[in-house]
This record gives structure tokens, C-alpha cells and sequence, in this order.
């Protein structure tokens, strides 16, 4: 199992690579649209670049859980609701979450994802992979 | 007429390379202006062209069931120009593939001489799109014919490729 400073420094390579970004850019708190200019598609470019350096799986869905957003048990009125961030809070456990849900707008749920989220993201990854290889 | 910025496949490898060439033509009307009295290929149809030759190799590996478009290059650098009378080999390879789409490395060469260097990422399209066509039916079929894909083309297993039963649009 890699250490999380490995983690770090592989996830660190792959946003260099896919994002077109300076190394001293790429911080732990930099979220990936805001400060390092992420758009949609570059996601896809991630998922593929993650799977390949950890060789992991990442179905859709997994880092961004869009299907909630389309569900208005989870959204009402452009933000989301209690149910909504509980479901985030299951199905994204890798995200900090809690300033988020001071005031969880749906316009900022795509700014969310932070550098240290996507090592977290990584880490359980990695975690329920050994988890099923010795079950 | 289609666009086709590739005249033929040397070499396919169902699922991991392929190999195609560009002749680069006086002929074609865009060197005519590009530059006026100093005729090069555009870089961008130089990436067309490893496109198609990794599109193609990235939609053959579903039988051309899924819908294939590139979606990015994160990176592509060149080293000299392509100019009329160059034949330009193209290789793309699989780095990447997943079921929402492909990774792809690819050059360019002048003989020996490397031209170009880059990564492509191509996207299946979601089912959002399944009311859509990009294509006719048949049509990537009918291109790989023509640029003679299933004349030098192996399936995974090493055996001579075949054409698929059906396309998807």
C-alpha cells in the first residue's frame, strides 16, 4: 500500500499532466475548477490518468455523483436538501464536506473537489481494492 | 464526401495500435493559402489525422457500437513542418481504455524524422446521446474499408480482422 505522501505526489503528476498546471500550484486545499482552471471534460482525462498510475477502477458516477442532482428528493430550489447531503456525505466520503453544507448551493457543488479530496479519493480506492483482493 | 486527413492504414492492431499514412499533396487546396508561396501543412490537420487513425482504433475495439468522439489533447508538440511531397506515418497506440473512453499516444514521422508528438482523449458518448447520429450507418465501416484497415489489420488474437456484423450510428 503506498503511503499517503506517494499518493500525493503521484496525484500531483497526473493534475500537472492532465491540467497543464505548475507543480507549486497543485496545494492540498487548491480545489481542481476554481484555483486550477478544471473544466468537464478534463474530469475524464483525470479518471483515466488516476486508473492507469493506481491502477484502480473508477465507474462513473463514483467522484461525482451527478445523478443526485436530478433527483429533487436531494435538490429543491437550487440548493440541497438534508437528504441531499446525507446522500452526498455516503457517497462521497472521500470530500470535505462540512463548510459546503453551510450553505449547499448546486452551483458550487462542481467547484467542490479539492487536491486532498482526490488523494482521499485515491486512498479508499486503493484501501477497498486491497480490502476485496485478501477477502 | 467525408473528411478523411489519413490515404491509408499500414498497420492495425484491434485494441492496442495502428498505423496510417498521410501523403501531403500540392494538390490539396488548402496548402494553397496556407501560407501563400510557402505551403505547410497545418499543424491541426496533422492532429486530425492521428485522430482519425486512433478514433478509428479506439471505435473498433467496440465493433463501432459506441459513439467515439475526441474529446481533448492535453498535449501535443511539434518538431518540423510537414510540407508537399512529405508521406507522413502516423502511430497510435492504446494507453487507456475504459468503458467511458481511451487514452492514446500518438506520433507523427517524416521517414526517420519525429514531426509530432501527442496524447488524445477520446469519449464514448452517454446515452443521452443514443437519439443522436453522428454518423450514418455503415460509415466507419466503409472508411476503414477504404483506407484498407481489414486488408492489414489484426484482431486481438493475431487472426486477420474482420469487418463487424453491424455499426451503430
Amino acid at each position: 500500500m503506498l503511503t499517503q505522501e506517494e499518493i500525493y505526489q503521484k496525484v500531483r503528476e497526473v493534475l500537472v499532466d492532465a491540467l497543464a498546471v505548475d507543480e507549486e500550484e497543485v496545494k492540498p486545499e487548491a480545489t481542481l475548477v476554481g484555483d486550477l482552471g478544471a473544466e468537464s471534460i478534463d474530469f475524464l482525462d483525470i479518471v483515466f490518468k488516476l486508473e492507469k498510475t493506481f491502477n484502480i477502477k473508477i465507474p462513473r458516477g463514483e467522484l461525482f455523483p451527478e445523478d443526485i442532482l436530478t433527483n429533487p428528493e436531494y435538490v429543491k430550489d437550487g440548493k440541497f436538501t438534508e437528504a441531499g447531503l446525507a446522500e452526498l456525505r455516503k457517497r462521497m466520503p472521500f470530500a470535505e464536506l462540512d463548510q459546503f453544507a453551510r450553505n449547499p448551493l448546486v452551483q458550487d457543488f462542481a467547484n467542490l473537489l479539492t487536491v486532498r479530496d482526490m488523494c482521499r479519493f485515491v486512498e479508499l480506492k486503493l484501501q477497498q481494492q486491497e480490502g476485496q483482493a485478501s477477502a | 464526401m467525408r473528411w478523411y486527413w489519413i490515404d491509408r492504414f499500414i498497420e492495425f492492431h484491434s485494441g492496442r495500435m495502428a498505423r496510417a499514412i498521410k501523403n501531403v499533396s500540392l494538390a490539396e487546396e488548402y496548402l494553397h493559402d496556407h501560407f501563400p508561396g510557402y505551403p505547410v501543412m497545418p499543424n491541426s490537420l496533422v492532429i486530425e489525422g492521428v485522430a482519425q487513425t486512433g478514433g478509428l482504433l479506439v471505435g473498433e475495439y467496440n465493433q463501432f457500437r459506441l459513439k467515439v468522439v475526441l474529446a481533448k489533447v492535453p498535449h501535443a508538440k511539434f518538431y518540423c513542418e510537414a510540407v508537399p511531397g512529405d508521406v507522413l506515418t502516423y502511430t497510435a497506440t492504446i494507453e487507456h481504455i475504459h468503458p467511458h473512453g481511451a487514452v492514446v499516444k500518438a506520433t507523427s514521422h517524416k521517414g526517420e524524422t519525429l514531426q509530432a508528438e501527442m496524447e488524445l482523449v477520446f469519449a464514448h458518448l452517454g446515452e443521452e446521446f443514443n437519439d443522436r447520429e453522428l454518423f450514418d450507418p455503415g460509415t466507419l465501416t466503409h472508411m476503414m474499408r477504404i483506407l484498407r484497415a481489414y486488408e492489414v489489420g489484426k484482431a486481438a488474437d493475431g487472426s486477420p480482422l474482420k469487418e463487424p456484423p453491424e455499426e451503430s450510428a
